[in-house]
């Protein structure tokens, strides 16, 4: 096959590609703008006729679109900053902190890798009523304060710290406390974006645990409410693409920001520790 | 020594939320899925009853249950081949020296892999709906009848098949092109020299090169396939005529909506144990071929 050839054919299937990628993306940004009803006429149109935020405002006046926007940042802020505090200093310790059983430990919690997040659903449903965290912002964060995978990125990723830094620091006389938030932190700088902005989307898109844990409306996270409004609202199709789009645009704004970390942090974390 | 007190301050936090909220209910699931904890034990706890295996037993036996597990099993065989396929073509395309805007096709194919998939799938629900639909819209400017998609039992897996591997391929890409990136160039360059042609490349270059990558990936993506319940519960409620029910779908209703937390945990443990047993036959499957 001759070069040109070749190229107009690699290049033309990636567009395609790119087309199949995109255009659900691009007609739910569509269809969010167009009035009650457009989207479902004959023969079905691709653009609004005239452009109109009367979804948008439907969403937030009337369906407490506002609210569930709120709970879904507060969740996923606070499940980041804690889990990222928690995972760095544990990844640290497995990486370059001598103890006892730190490998048969290290080695333990990624056995645990292999359970399913489901399997604990049910008795955690139980312990977090005893507690009386059910349908409160707790019920999400508090399990996820911890994730054996972030440990196991930081682990990665600190390994590469030379131990002279922290050798002199200690004869210098410094604690470890010290050590690690003067010398060790701004090292692990890089793999903190990386980890911050993994733990933010998986908190923002996780649906299940959520589903469970928030049994009242007033709690609900965007992917929550939107199933719910979806189920109330089957034939608004423009009402549920204007809720898509509220509840898609922050992680896909985010995730174009700081794709590169998002990228670099999807390889390490797939190559055996 | 002050680093072994210190190791265990900077891992106690850590420690304390995976010991609480994570060891400990799995084990407690084990002993929840030997009782018939149910809506009766939830109000008072003295109606709690040991049962051994009796959930174990009943759900095998259980019509339901067979048929979820079918489900889930359909959506693994048919959707991992087709998404790791879907990957690694895009990976090589994008990996191609002919290829143009490189960045901006990357960005593009991986995009559905960060949206919400609760998001995404309600937007499905309104491409492939029968009458206004675009799918069928399109499929009929070429003459095809139009498709009940989401409503007809033979129909709605393969639409949440098509689903996943349009939200899911993206991520495997990333990993597959790292991988082929990996692979030296001047075996091409042998091979080229010797006349191979591009199929021939790929057969005896690029798939033997790619293997340690295809096995971690197929096994995690088969673990993660095996997970199915957000794509039924937001498309199709698990019908029509529970034609998408998967496993965890069942376990969530029996357990949330019905409250059978006991009989609930068993179908946790079940799938639990089949996708332990399944990931662990292709690990060693991959090996021998190793050894071979």
């Amino acid at each position: 096959m001759n070069p040109r050839m070749a190229k107009a054919i690699i290049n033309g299937l990636l567009t395609a590609a790119a087309v199949i990628a995109l255009l659900p993306l691009i007609w739910m940004v569509s269809v969010s703008f167009m009035t009650q009803g457009e989207a479902s006429s004959l023969p079905a149109p691709l653009l609004p006729h005239h452009a109109t935020w009367a979804n948008y405002r439907e969403l937030f006046a009337n369906a407490g679109m506002g609210r569930y926007l709120i709970n879904s940042l507060v969740v996923s802020t606070a499940i980041t900053a804690i889990s990222l505090a928690f995972n760095l200093m544990a990844g640290y310790a497995f990486a370059k902190l001598e103890f006892r059983g730190r490998e048969r430990l290290f080695q333990g919690l990624l056995g645990a890798l292999v359970i399913p997040a489901q399997v604990a659903m049910l008795p955690l449903f139980l312990l977090l009523k005893y507690l009386g965290l059910v349908n409160t912002y707790g019920a999400v964060i508090v399990p996820a304060m911890a994730t054996i995978f972030g440990i196991f990125l930081v682990r990665q990723y600190a390994r590469g710290i030379p131990d002279d830094l922290m050798e002199a620091a200690r004869i210098d006389g410094a604690g470890e406390m010290r050590i690690f938030v003067t010398i060790v932190m701004p090292l692990l700088k890089p793999i903190m974006v990386t980890l911050a902005i993994f733990t933010f989307l998986a908190a923002w898109n996780d649906f299940m645990w959520p589903l469970i844990a928030l049994t009242g409306q007033e709690h609900y996270t965007l992917p929550i409410a939107l199933a719910s409004l979806s189920r109330e609202h089957v034939q608004d199709s423009e009402l549920m693409m204007a809720g898509s789009v509220v509840t898609i645009l922050p992680v896909l704004v985010l995730f174009l920001a700081l794709q590169r970390y998002y990228l670099e942090g999807l390889l390490l974390g797939s190559v055996k520790g | 020594m002050t680093t072994t007190r210190a190791a265990w301050l900077f891992l106690t936090p850590a420690l304390i939320v995976l010991g609480m909220f994570f060891l400990l209910p799995v084990l407690a699931a084990l002993l929840l899925s030997l009782t018939d904890y149910d809506l009766y034990a939830l109000a008072d706890i003295r109606n709690l009853r040991f049962i051994g295996l009796e959930n174990y037993w009943t759900l095998l036996h259980r019509p339901l249950f067979w048929s979820a597990l079918g489900h889930t099993v359909y959506f693994v065989v048919v959707g991992v081949p087709l998404s790791l396929a879907a990957s690694l073509g895009a990976a090589m395309l994008l990996n191609s020296p002919l290829a143009r805007f490189k960045p901006f096709f990357r960005t593009a194919l991986f995009a559905p892999v960060v949206t919400t998939v609760v998001a995404v799938a309600v937007i499905w629900r309104y491409l492939f709906n029968t009458k206004y639909g675009l799918v069928n819209a399109a499929l009929d400017s070429i003459g095809i009848a139009p498709i009940d998609w989401l409503g007809d039992p033979h129909w709605s897996m393969p639409t949440i098949i098509l689903f996943a591997v349009w939200k899911n391929f993206g991520y495997n890409m990333i990993i597959f092109m790292a991988g082929l990136q990996a692979i030296p160039a001047d075996l091409y360059e042998a091979a080229r020299i010797d006349g191979a042609s591009a199929l021939r490349q790929f057969q005896h270059i690029t798939l033997p090169m790619l293997k340690p990558t295809m096995v971690m990936v197929s096994i995690l993506t088969v673990s993660g396939y095996f997970q199915l319940f957000a794509e039924p519960y937001v498309m199709t409620e698990g019908g029509p005529l529970q034609s998408t029910t998967s496993v965890l779908y069942l376990m969530y209703e029996e357990g949330f909506k019905w409250w059978n937390l006991g009989s609930a945990s068993a179908v946790a443990f079940l799938l639990f144990i089949i996708m332990f047993a399944v990931t662990a036959v292709m690990l060693r499957l991959s090996r021998r071929g190793d050894e071979a």
